[in-house]
This record gives structure tokens, C-alpha cells and sequence, in this order.
């Protein structure tokens, strides 16, 4: 009896979400499934019905109006009894009298609460950047990482008239933004700074054939370059490089990493390492606060060390995992990662992690289409597969479920890649 | 205008409707349980897997490889799985009932 009573006091609890995004509104949806009876008010600084952002790159920057994609239409959060507010900035956490602070000063009390605060895109101090503006002295360089980005980028490609577009970054966020840009009718630079694009997360194999695939579509794709300055003339930019080239820009994208949004967890003297350092059912180091998405770092159990991860898998996965503690006290299988990018019509669908690998056995299916398998010895640590989902969802079964691949049989295109001969038993 | 009604694990039978758009798009608005769309309908996460019914499975179609690859992630995948991400909204689907897998 004793035990009822508590379990319906506590999902009596009032929760506050800080962010709603993939993460923060996944939770409070699933919070309310597992039976949270108590009040749920999920913030946000962004004013738009909270959306899709891996769309906003591909699509939405391609749609002829830009429309962002929501998560949930308005009404399922009245149904669900969620207090969504949009245009909220959260300003401080006090844990001691568990209430945040709003930018208006009011407050909100809360029982437990969710820092589901992702990240920023940083922008670099580049010389002359912040003079890049148009006509009017708007800014005409832009991130892409929410809608108001999107719909900015799309009216700076509309008006003008050159259609030069220069990318800094050649990382996927600029990558599927070259490729919706050449749909678009555009000339695209990508400038990067190393030698390879996407050198910190995938192997040459797959950077190369990026490289070939961005510069076969009409990409000027720049690596190795260092921009010392951007010069203006007449409405006109000019991206400068250290070894004196020099690219023009009606405008510019810059995709060269994020900035973690921690400082309300710093500030609040929650354990931040990188990331707001969680535990397996992403509670902070303060018990009645969790925190979910990219914003975190966790220890992953199948990997063996510490991760930080920025996906939408994973903001769900977490949001699905912290809702379920919370609510029921039930742990999950630790989540293994996955992502995917589309550039041109091309899907690059990526599990697990390559990181520590020692051998890629890569295996092209036809010409278009091919998978690279990550190993360390015989464990298989990561697949990345091109127009092969089927390459993806094998090797996923194979990471989740620990088989061991016959490696004979990858290197073999005579077999056809099938469940019962691929894993050895 | 198509109205469709969507079975959930609980057995709880929801009938939305629609007229453009993907089905899935239609069960996410409509919040349909066990129909999440977490990749935002590009079909890379099979997270919208649904049953069409024996008699109008050959009005809606066999997958594509791509869809019936990606299927193959659910252990509860049958001949009569699609991921509904994959189904457009049209007056051909009207009436029809689907069971959510998930």
C-alpha cells in the first residue's frame, strides 16, 4: 500500500525541460506514456513548434517554400497535457530551491528537471567576418542548425544573383548543404582546413569518395586551407586564403563544429567534462537533474569509454531512457549509435563508432553502392554503408548482437551478403 | 481526402485523415502511438513500421529494396510490413486499417 502511495506521489512530480528539440520533446512524449501524471513544461528559446533539424540541410533548404518539418503538430501537446512554451530562454538553475530562472525573472519550480540544452555552432573569429552583410547591413553568414537559419540562407540564395555560395567546413552539415545548393542552381566552394574533409570522423576511403562525389556533382571543393581574411567590395565577398587564393561569396555557411550549451549546468556546479557528464539513465551529478542529447557525455558500455555523441539517435535514445527511469525505475540496453547523411542521391547510413580500428575491408557492390567495415581484429566496430542498407542493418545486427563476421565472405562479392553465411556461429 | 485508422499495440484504433504527404507524417501529427519517424521520414531508421492488411497489400505495394532492407532491423517484420514513411497519402488508401508494429 505504502509502496502505491509513493509510486503515484512521484509521478505526481512536476518536470521542467529545458530545450525542446529531438531530445527534450522526445522525453516529455514518452514521459507521459509511461503514466507521468504530474505537470510537464518543456521550454525553448526558439520560437517555432519545435521541428526535424537533420531536414533543414536537405529538404527544407531544397522545398521552393522553406517549411520546417515539426515533430509533433500543437495539439498533440495540448492532448498530452505538455506545457510547451517556445521563445522562453532559461537564464539559471537553482538546485538548492529547485526553480529556474526566466530572461523575464519568473520562475519555475520543479521537482526533477531535464537539461536538454544541445549545442551551438561555432563561428569562427575570422578577420572581416562580422562585416559580411548584405545590402541592408544584415549579416550574410550563417550557421545551419534552426529553421531561422534555413529560411535566412534560402533568401540570401534567392536574392542573389551570382549565386556564389562559400561553405567553411567541410564537415556533413556543409556537405549536405553543398549538395542541396548545387540542386539549387548554385556555385559552391567548400573550404577546409585539413588535408581530407570529415578527417576526424571517418576513414579515407570514405573520404575520398566524398571528395570524388562533391567534385564530380561541381563542387570546388578547397582542403588544406587556412582563411586569413574576408574582404568586401560591393556587396561582394571574398574569402582570402593564407597561400593567396581568394574565393567570392554572395554569402557564406559556416559549419565548423558546435559549442557545447553547458553553461546553465556549469553555472548550476553540475559535473561538466566535455560534455554534462550522466550516468547510464542520464541523471547529472545532481539526482533530481538529468540531462539528454548532444549537451551530455556518457559512458557507452558497448565502446568502453566515455562518448559524446551529437545525433538525433541519440538524444532520442536518452530521452527514451531517462523518461523510463524516471517514471518506472527501469534501466535500458545501452544504445548503440547511428547516423545518416543524404548528399545528392547518395545515403550514407553509418553504425556504430570506427574509432581504434586497425582493418577496413571494403566492399563495392556496384558503382554507386558499397559498404566499409570497421574491425579491430575480429570485432566489428562500425559499418558505413553507401545506397546499401542492407550493409547497415547486417552490420548493426552483428555490433548489437556481439557476431562475429566472416571476414572470407565480406571480401567474397561472389556471395551475396545474407544473414545465415555472413556470421560465423 | 483519405481517412485511414491506425491499430496501436494497445488496441486502441485511431482514425485520422489526410490528403497529401507520407503516412507516417499523418500518424506523427495525429500522434499515433508507436509511430515515431525519428529520422524525419527519409527511411533510415525503420522506426514507422506498420501491417498493411492481406487484401490491400497489393493496392499499397512491395517495398522498395531500400524499405524492405531496412525492415529487416525489426525482429517483428512479416510479408506484410512496410515502413509507412514510404506510403503516400492519396485517395487510393482510403478506408484501409493498419496495424502499428511497435
Amino acid at each position: 500500500m505504502q509502496n502505491t502511495q509513493l509510486e503515484s506521489n512521484r509521478l505526481q512530480q512536476s518536470v521542467v525541460i529545458i530545450g525542446a528539440s529531438h531530445g527534450g520533446v522526445n522525453f516529455a512524449f514518452n514521459l507521459r506514456q509511461q503514466g507521468w501524471l504530474g505537470k510537464i513544461t518543456l521550454l525553448d528559446s526558439d520560437l517555432e513548434l519545435p521541428y526535424h533539424r537533420p531536414p533543414l540541410s536537405k529538404k527544407t533548404l531544397q522545398s521552393l517554400e522553406v517549411k520546417s518539418t515539426p515533430l509533433k503538430v500543437l495539439k498533440t501537446y495540448t492532448d498530452n497535457h505538455i506545457d510547451l512554451c517556445l521563445g522562453e530562454r532559461v537564464t539559471a538553475i537553482d538546485k538548492q530551491n529547485k526553480t529556474v530562472t526566466l530572461k523575464n525573472n519568473k520562475q519555475l519550480d520543479f521537482d526533477k528537471l531535464v537539461i536538454a540544452t544541445g549545442c551551438s555552432p561555432f563561428i569562427p573569429p575570422i578577420k572581416g567576418l562580422s562585416e559580411t552583410v548584405d545590402e541592408y547591413g544584415n549579416p550574410h553568414y550563417f550557421a545551419m542548425r534552426t529553421h531561422a537559419d534555413a529560411v535566412a540562407i534560402k533568401t540570401a540564395l534567392n536574392s542573389s544573383v551570382d549565386k556564389d555560395v562559400v561553405i567553411i567546413g567541410g564537415g556533413y552539415i556543409g556537405l549536405e548543404s553543398a549538395s542541396s545548393f548545387i540542386a539549387l542552381g548554385a556555385k559552391v566552394t567548400v573550404i577546409e582546413k585539413q588535408e581530407k574533409i570529415l578527417s576526424r570522423v571517418t576513414s579515407s576511403a570514405m573520404s575520398n569518395f566524398l571528395t570524388d562525389l562533391h567534385k564530380t556533382k561541381g563542387v570546388d571543393l578547397q582542403t588544406a586551407k587556412d582563411i586569413v581574411q574576408i574582404k568586401h567590395t560591393n556587396n561582394k565577398h571574398y574569402v582570402q586564403c593564407s597561400d593567396g587564393s581568394e574565393y567570392p561569396a554572395d554569402f557564406i555557411l559556416i559549419g565548423v563544429g558546435v559549442r557545447l550549451n553547458t553553461q546553465l549546468a556549469t553555472d548550476a556546479e553540475l559535473v561538466v567534462e566535455q560534455g554534462i557528464k550522466v550516468n547510464d539513465v542520464c541523471q547529472t551529478s545532481h539526482p533530481d537533474i538529468y540531462s539528454i542529447g548532444d549537451c551530455t557525455i556518457h559512458f557507452n558500455k558497448i565502446y568502453n569509454r566515455w562518448i559524446r555523441l551529437e545525433s538525433v539517435q541519440n538524444a532520442v535514445d536518452q530521452a527514451k531512457v531517462a523518461a523510463q527511469f524516471l517514471a518506472k525505475n527501469n534501466t535500458s540496453a545501452p544504445a548503440l549509435p547511428w547516423f545518416w547523411s543524404d548528399q545528392y542521391e547518395y545515403k550514407l547510413q553509418i553504425v556504430g563508432l570506427s574509432q581504434g580500428y586497425n582493418e577496413i575491408i571494403k566492399r563495392q557492390e556496384a558503382n554507386d553502392q558499397f559498404s566499409l567495415w570497421y574491425f579491430n581484429n575480429d570485432s566489428l566496430l562500425c559499418v558505413e554503408a553507401v545506397n546499401h542498407a542492407k550493409a547497415y542493418v547486417l552490420g548493426t545486427q552483428a555490433i548489437k548482437q556481439s557476431l562475429k563476421v566472416n571476414k572470407k565472405v565480406l571480401n567474397d562479392l561472389t556471395i551475396s551478403l545474407a544473414k545465415p553465411h555472413l556470421f560465423e556461429t | 481526402m483519405a481517412k485511414v485508422i491506425f491499430i496501436t499495440k494497445k488496441n486502441d484504433a485511431v482514425e485520422v485523415e489526410g490528403d497529401s504527404g507520407s503516412l507516417m507524417e499523418l500518424a506523427t501529427a495525429n500522434g499515433v502511438s508507436g509511430i515515431d519517424g525519428d529520422c524525419g521520414g527519409v527511411c533510415s531508421c525503420a522506426t514507422c513500421h506498420i501491417y498493411v492488411a492481406p487484401n490491400d497489400f497489393e493496392k499499397i505495394g512491395q517495398p522498395e529494396e531500400i524499405e524492405s532492407d531496412m525492415l529487416e532491423l525489426d525482429d517483428n517484420v512479416t510479408q506484410y510490413s512496410r515502413l509507412c514513411c514510404q506510403i503516400e497519402v492519396t485517395e487510393a488508401i482510403d478506408g484501409m486499417t493498419f496495424v502499428v508494429a511497435n
